[in-house]
């Protein structure tokens, strides 16, 4: 599905800021595989991201995506595969536009007629945003037509997880999505994300910085630091761990305790 | 005061396809498009030049296509060559002054004489009686918002409007950039060249000079119609830019029409301008002056 073949990045070689924040890393995933990643400050999750996404060519090594060669692919290109949601709510949708429009942009833009520039959403598919909004159980159903701008962090993360999904990326990449949102809100959102990657069997990576759900969550967890993964667990290996399990392991893999200021550990 | 509505309405239609250009570039894209002004005199030059040759039809059109052009370099500038927004649009609009002289034949102005333009055979078909140039005017501007708003609902049109309002949303949506802001910057300065040959064919004249100011004017004109239509969706953002246009065109005839001596027009123009885009900052200092001195004598 996904593989990562030696995937080196470093951010402003040769000066007194270089920063090695990807080293010789590679990683395959397998359709369907719902992968948690948890790591220090610095360790490299977001980057690893930002490579994947396109926001930056890496200095070496190569990344396939279902059999394609997307290494030297412009962002704007792979996103039509590849769904993204950030920590800040904000980013994700467009405040001045309705949540109608958004909702048509997302799903005109990952529509089988690219080349439609002129193409408007029809009656039907408004029916189906509604039914979609319904689902998220907040009332937007009947916001339609508000800007985006009004609604509220967790209310914004949540229809950007739909927009995301309303067409099934091959990959969805998960960035601390539910760290900016209240307990409640967080866990909804969360909710959300299972159910829909469950029903559409996207595969996913996801960054958190709760451990325990990143050993309750999907079938895989990472382990990052220093711009390598240290700990791969899946399988056997994985059931059945606990949050200290976790952290001990990570201490005899890296020589440190995980040092993360935000870290939950319960 | 007949007279003076009429040339309000007019003039008023006839220049809300710049304040209409504006909303597109400034509002909707969020870049400040500094091209305007030249594209004015470009779209005016081109339709007087060929109107002169006898084509008064195909002015129009060719007018839209030069704009359109020229937004293309400005976009190009700022998109693929790094040139910041402002400064691409200051560059194509030098360049532009060069462009036009070219466009009339290497001359500061252009007249028409006995050619046919649109407005004399339009005028000769006898519809609208005295009112034929406000009507065809307003057709031109009515059908070109129409379109600009039907456009801003397509699958473009929405990603044109994503990319002035999130740049994060649309790096990580499928949404190229650049793609859009050209598209954006071109459609503009198409509307911004129709204005100028519309005017030009209206006025039977084109100048070298004729476009100083206008963007100036255009963003007082979207800043008065915003002010009393109000803002929100795209259709009545249109609707804004024509009322916009016309009350300002009102207010410019009336001055026009005051003991004011004629060489203090540019001075009142900045006035209206400064004015008009300090409304609401204005506005919300004088309700709070109001809320704060109704406090103090509750208190008292």
């Amino acid at each position: 599905m996904l593989t990562l073949t030696s995937v080196s990045k470093t951010f402003n070689p040769g000066t007194v800021n270089e920063k090695t924040a990807l080293s010789n890393l590679s990683l395959t995933l397998e359709h369907g595989d719902f992968v948690t990643i948890v790591g220090s400050n610095g360790a490299g999750k977001s980057t690893l991201f930002n490579a994947i996404a396109g926001d930056f060519y890496v200095d070496s090594g190569s990344i396939r995506l279902d059999g394609q060669d997307i290494t030297f692919q412009p962002a704007y290109r792979r996103s039509r595969v590849i769904g993204r949601l950030f920590q800040d709510p904000m980013r994700g949708t467009a405040p001045h536009m309705s949540i109608e429009e958004n909702m048509a942009l997302a799903y005109l833009r990952a529509g089988k007629s690219r080349r439609a520039f002129f193409s408007r959403v029809s009656k039907a598919d408004k029916a189906r945003f509604r039914d979609q909004l319904a689902k998220l159980d907040m009332g937007l159903e009947d916001r339609m037509r508000q800007p985006v701008g009004l609604l509220s962090g967790g209310q914004r993360q949540a229809l950007t997880l739909l927009m995301a999904t309303t067409v099934p990326p091959k990959l969805l990449l998960l960035d601390e999505h539910t760290a900016a949102l209240d307990p409640e809100t967080a866990e909804k959102v969360l909710r959300l994300t299972r159910e829909i990657v469950s029903q559409s069997r996207i595969t996913c990576l996801m960054i958190t910085h709760n451990l325990q759900s990143a050993l309750e969550l999907g079938n895989r967890t990472l382990m990052m630091d220093g711009g390598r993964i240290v700990l791969d667990l899946k399988g056997q290996a994985r059931s059945g761990l606990t949050v200290e399990d976790l952290l001990r392991k990570f201490r005899e893999n890296v020589g440190a305790g995980l040092d993360e200021d935000r870290i939950l550990l319960s | 005061m007949l007279y003076v509505l009429q040339t309000a309405l007019e003039l008023g239609f006839q220049y809300a396809l710049v304040a209409m250009a504006l909303f597109l570039s400034y509002r909707v894209l969020d870049i400040a498009d500094l091209t305007t002004d030249g594209c004015f005199v470009l779209g005016c030059a081109v339709s007087v030049t060929l109107t002169a040759a006898g084509h008064p039809f195909l002015a129009i059109p060719a007018a839209m296509l030069s704009g359109a052009a020229a937004g293309f370099v400005t976009a190009f500038l700022q998109t693929k060559l790094g040139v910041p927004s402002i400064l691409a649009g200051i560059v194509t609009n030098t360049g532009l002054y060069t462009v036009n002289l070219m466009a009339m034949g290497w001359k500061a102005n252009q007249s028409l004489l006995r050619q046919d333009t649109i407005f004399t055979l339009f005028r000769d078909t006898g519809i609208g009686g005295d009112w034929y140039a406000i009507l065809l005017s307003a057709a031109v501007t009515l059908v070109m918002g129409a379109l600009l708003v039907l456009f801003l609902g397509t699958r473009l049109g929405l990603s044109i409007r994503a990319t002035g309002d999130n740049r994060d949303m649309v790096r990580a949506s499928s949404i190229n950039p650049t793609f859009t802001i050209t598209v954006g910057l071109c459609l503009a300065n198409a509307m911004t060249a129709l204005s100028g040959a519309v005017v030009g064919q209206a006025q039977k004249t084109a100048d070298i000079n004729g476009g100083t100011g206008i963007v100036v004017i255009g963003l007082a004109c979207l800043i008065i119609g915003e002010t009393v239509i109000g803002r929100g969706s795209m259709l009545r953002g249109a609707i804004a830019v024509v009322v916009g246009s016309v009350i300002y065109r009102f207010v410019y005839a009336l001055v026009l029409r005051s003991p004011i001596p004629i060489d203090c027009l540019k001075l009142v123009t900045a006035v209206v301008v400064a004015l008009a885009i300090a409304a609401p900052t204005l506005k919300q200092w004088w309700a709070f002056q109001c809320r704060a001195r109704s406090a103090r004598k509750e208190h008292r």
